[in-house]
């Protein structure tokens, strides 16, 4: 079998072959416009739709549910409906978004095994890593390792459940509420949501971290 | 034997790469025309999945995340005969030319 999975950079090809897959993407939407298929305008409006996704949408999202628990109940039942009630809705069917709730006894990592789902229009583009066959192999078989490498250590006693998304549903994780945010304003509790953080390999930031 | 595609569980002791590449416009591009053609109903995803599962192995290993959504949509949209291969090298061609 091959050898080249040590050493892969996912996203990132051979020099030569992003040449090649630039320009054939390039081709391909050339075809696709000229057949009058798709417009380049089109593509442009869904270029800048996707720059604006950022992880800042999920870390509203979780921030809503930290302060409002009528929301975080909706949120965990119904995720689409809830996300939508703060102007977060998809026209397209895209696939259904199951939202995980950490808890003191129980802590969620989220991977795609398969391809690379992740819910793109919550938290934006994914990241190289979660992409990396590395981590899709090792998510499933050694989570507790994985997270440590993100600086994750959880205590012993905590169950560590690994949602392996599918075509049809993406997992966003919900984490806990940092200790010592008791009055903060679903704003500057945002600012403590992380993209890892709703992933799974890390915690939200701690107050210390963005006061003073 | 699992599929190239089924990474769950394959050994490996590498550690995760944490380091970003820095996203290229071909990329953002492959990935709004993705948007678009799912947009009409011309890609769903299970047919994107499918085309990428349907790489060659040593291929899919080589390749980046964006190329093999390339690989897919344009085995994909061939399947259906919304393009033909040829029109591709054809049009990959003029533009290499009109650049050059």
């Amino acid at each position: 079998m091959s050898e080249s999975h040590g050493h892969e950079h996912p996203g990132m090809a051979h020099d030569e072959e992003l040449g090649y897959y630039a320009r054939r993407v390039r081709a391909m939407e050339a075809v696709l416009v000229e057949k009058g298929i798709v417009s380049g305008e089109e593509v442009e409006r869904l270029v800048a739709e996707g720059e604006a996704r950022t992880p800042a949408d999920g870390a509203r999202i979780v921030a809503r549910a930290w302060t409002d628990p009528g929301f975080k109940n909706r949120l965990l039942a119904d995720a689409k409906a809830a996300v939508a009630e703060m102007g977060y809705s998809e026209s397209e069917s895209l696939p259904d978004v199951v939202v995980a709730e950490n808890t003191d006894g129980v802590h969620h990592l989220v991977v795609c095994t398969l391809c690379s789902c992740y819910p793109t229009w919550l938290l934006g583009r994914p990241p190289d890593w979660y992409k990396s066959l590395t981590y899709r192999s090792r998510a499933v078989i050694d989570p507790r390792g994985v997270m440590g490498e993100f600086g994750l250590e959880l205590e012993e006693g905590v169950v560590v459940k690994v949602l392996d998304s599918t075509a049809d549903v993406r997992y966003l994780v919900l984490p806990q509420r940092p200790a010592g945010t008791e009055g903060w304003s679903e704003v500057e509790l945002a600012r403590l949501v992380t993209r890892d953080s709703m992933v799974g390999v890390s915690r939200p930031l701690t107050p210390e971290t963005v006061v003073g | 034997m699992p599929g190239v595609h089924d990474r769950g569980g394959w050994p490996t002791d590498d550690p995760i790469d944490q380091e970003e590449h820095p996203v290229m416009d071909w990329e953002v591009r492959m990935s709004a025309l993705l948007g678009a053609l799912r947009g009409k109903g011309l890609m769903r995803t299970d047919e994107m999945r499918r085309g990428i599962e349907s790489i060659d192995p040593s291929r899919y290993e080589s390749i980046g995340y964006y190329a093999r959504w390339a690989e897919s949509v344009e085995s994909i949209l061939a399947e259906k005969g919304i393009f033909t291969r040829e029109e591709i090298d054809g049009k990959m061609g003029e533009l290499s030319g009109g650049a050059g």
